[in-house]
């Protein structure tokens, strides 16, 4: 597949608006602000597009619901919180094709009558906000933002806010709550940010990567869009592979691509040529795959159905060397940080859930514990505000079921048995 | 306690905060960065001059500092060392980044170095987890680290 985001990602400079007009930033705006919205939103209807945040949700559809709300003004924010682990995608995009998700932003907020947008990214990300702010800056300088874009008649204004370090503040609500300037935890839903969002407001909120997709569907057309990646899964996708492959990095594939071909033949298979334990298909949000589901293809359908859930696209692979209660405590230490506190389950349930996993990596474990978990995961599941928790327990339900031999064996031998790799890593 | 006053210039900044937000509370987490860049530390009175500056109650302005994990409330070496121990960094070596800091250092999460030099702390999956193990010092992401490294990007920080 030609590259269709990552298309100019190379070309040195890209931050300047100079050098990205050069090279056909914002070469779709003329076209797509001479659309009548309800077109442009057709169009996108049209083209398949998912939501890359996680969720993948049809853009197109969200979009009609806060089109079709009547309360102005309408907003538009960019998910740019990027901070589930295992992703590292929209990071290429905002240092080096920034105004790429400018021209984006222009077009989203025509299509849905939004004449103000935020771009909301993670705090840590202190170059991107700044390389970004500098763009805003540059596209007001050049009327591609403001309230008269290029004679087209179209406002449209954009501020850059900037994160202060909570993973959670990437679930939608809880962003909103971070830009209206409180503490980032979820809103109870309904009502629906495509209704009432930021301020009161209908709002869209959509991942950087799923509206970097736009500038191309308006110049190429929808059916183009339709005929990459599979029926129900359209588009190219950037995949960030991490963990133990030869080539880590981002990748842009079409939809579909299987995870053996991303593994084996895109980044260059194993070191040493081990052997895959698991697999984390798209953030740690998304249970374990073992090596029976290698021949998944990476679509949001297929990777459901193997039992995990296709995310964000980022990628971790283990080996078998690598111990799957250490893996699964590393991520439960992350949830248990990152939860917001709102919600008893999530709170104090990936707090127990942390505890019971570490006795049982340090050698303490006892033979109930494996129930245990799977209890305090049932008590976790579906009894919190917002995703946060559900994606917490994945990791733990999907490891004890599918490697109950290797907790088994912590317990019984009363320690790790991958212990030497990792007193040899923790020395080296 | 002395009077907190931000500079002439930090005022303007602020005014041009407010200018982009409908609420004058959405210009709180701006102004908290602004106001952590100019004083180093968010100290009680920072922050309660956040709260007169904004018109926010301060117990709101408290409860927003203590959420976020990069705002600052008690004072750290001259750099902050942010090392990344989630899952990809871990497996690409955050532990034996961990046992060189100690052994080389003395310097163990959450402390700081005897010359009042860097300050460890832990952080969770900083988005660079395909060139892991990684770490911030400051807001400087750095990369593919090895004890080795490790030593020479330290070095940079007096
Ligand atoms: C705990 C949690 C963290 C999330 N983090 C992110 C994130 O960092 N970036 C992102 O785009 N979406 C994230 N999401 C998904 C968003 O809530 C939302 O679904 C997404 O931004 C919608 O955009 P999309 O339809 O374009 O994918 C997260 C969701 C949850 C529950
Ligand atoms: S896991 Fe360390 S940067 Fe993502």
């Amino acid at each position: 597949m030609e590259p269709v985001l990552l298309k100019r990602i190379d070309i040195p400079g890209m931050a300047e608006i100079e050098t990205a007009v050069a090279n056909g930033a914002y070469a779709n705006l003329g076209k797509g602000l001479g659309m009548k919205p309800a077109d442009l939103l057709e169009m996108v209807k049209a083209s398949g597009l998912r939501g890359r945040g996680g969720a993948g949700f049809p853009t197109g559809a969200k979009w009609g619901f806060a089109a079709a709300d009547p309360k102005t003004p309408r907003y538009l924010v960019c998910n740019a919180d990027e901070s589930e682990p295992g992703t590292f995608k929209d990071r290429p995009i905002l240092e080096r094709d920034p105004h790429l998700l400018l021209e984006a932003m222009i077009l989203s907020g025509h299509a849905i009558g939004a004449e103000y947008g935020f771009i909301y990214i993670r705090g840590e990300y202190a170059d991107a906000y700044r390389i970004l702010a500098r763009a805003v800056d540059q596209a007001y300088a050049k009327g591609f933002l403001g309230k008269d874009i290029q004679g087209s008649g179209t406002r449209f204004e954009c501020v850059v806010h900037r994160g202060a370090g909570a993973y959670i503040c990437g679930e939608e609500t809880a962003l909103l709550e971070s830009i209206e300037g409180r503490r980032g935890q979820p809103r109870n839903k309904p009502p629906f940010p495509a209704s009432v969002g930021l301020f009161g407001k209908p709002t869209v909120i959509n991942n950087v990567e799923t509206l970097a997709n736009v500038p191309f569907i308006v110049e190429k057309g929808a059916a183009w869009f339709k005929s990459i990646g599979t029926e129900k899964s359209a588009g190219p996708k950037l995949f960030c592979v991490s963990g133990r492959v030869n080539r880590p990095g981002v990748y842009e594939l079409p939809m579909g691509t299987p995870l053996r071909a991303l593994i084996k033949d895109v980044c260059g298979g194993v070191p040493g040529a081990k052997r895959i334990k698991a697999v984390v298909p798209g953030g740690v949000s998304a249970a374990f795959l073992g090596p029976e589901d290698l021949d998944v293809t990476l679509d949001f359908e297929s990777v459901a159905a193997a039992g995990s859930m296709f995310g964000s696209g980022g990628v971790i692979v283990l080996d078998e060397d690598d111990c799957i209660v250490s893996a699964t405590l590393n991520i439960m230490r992350f949830f248990k940080h990152e939860s917001c506190g709102k919600c008893t389950p999530c709170r104090e349930g990936t707090y127990w859930l942390y505890n019971v996993l570490h006795r049982i990596e340090e050698g303490g474990g006892r033979a109930e514990d494996l129930a245990l978990l799977l209890d305090i995961a049932d008590n976790i599941s579906g009894k919190s505000c917002c995703p946060l928790a559900d994606g917490a327990i994945s990791c733990v339900v999907s490891s004890v079921k599918k490697f109950r031999t290797e907790y088994e064996r912590h317990i019984s031998e009363g320690g790790c048995p991958f212990a030497a790799r990792e007193a040899g890593a923790a020395k080296a | 306690m002395s009077e907190i006053v931000f500079s002439e210039t930090a005022k303007r900044e602020i005014e041009k905060i407010l200018s982009r937000y409908p609420t004058k509370g959405a210009a709180l987490l701006p102004v908290l960065h602004l106001a952590q860049e100019e004083f180093g530390v968010l100290t009680e009175g920072v922050r309660a001059q956040v709260a007169r500056v904004l018109d926010l109650p301060p117990a709101h302005v408290e409860g927003v500092v203590s959420f976020y994990t990069l705002f600052k409330t008690k004072p750290t070496g001259r750099h902050v060392i942010w090392l990344c121990q989630t899952l990809s960094c871990d497996l690409a070596g955050t532990r034996s980044l961990l046992g060189h800091l100690e052994r080389r250092y003395s310097l163990k999460p959450g402390g700081t170095t005897a010359d009042g030099r860097f300050t460890l702390t832990m952080a969770e999956c900083l988005g660079g987890c395909g060139t892991g193990p990684a770490m911030m010092v400051n807001w400087d992401y750095h990369d593919r680290l090895t004890p080795e490294r490790v030593d020479e990007v330290l070095k940079k920080y007096d």
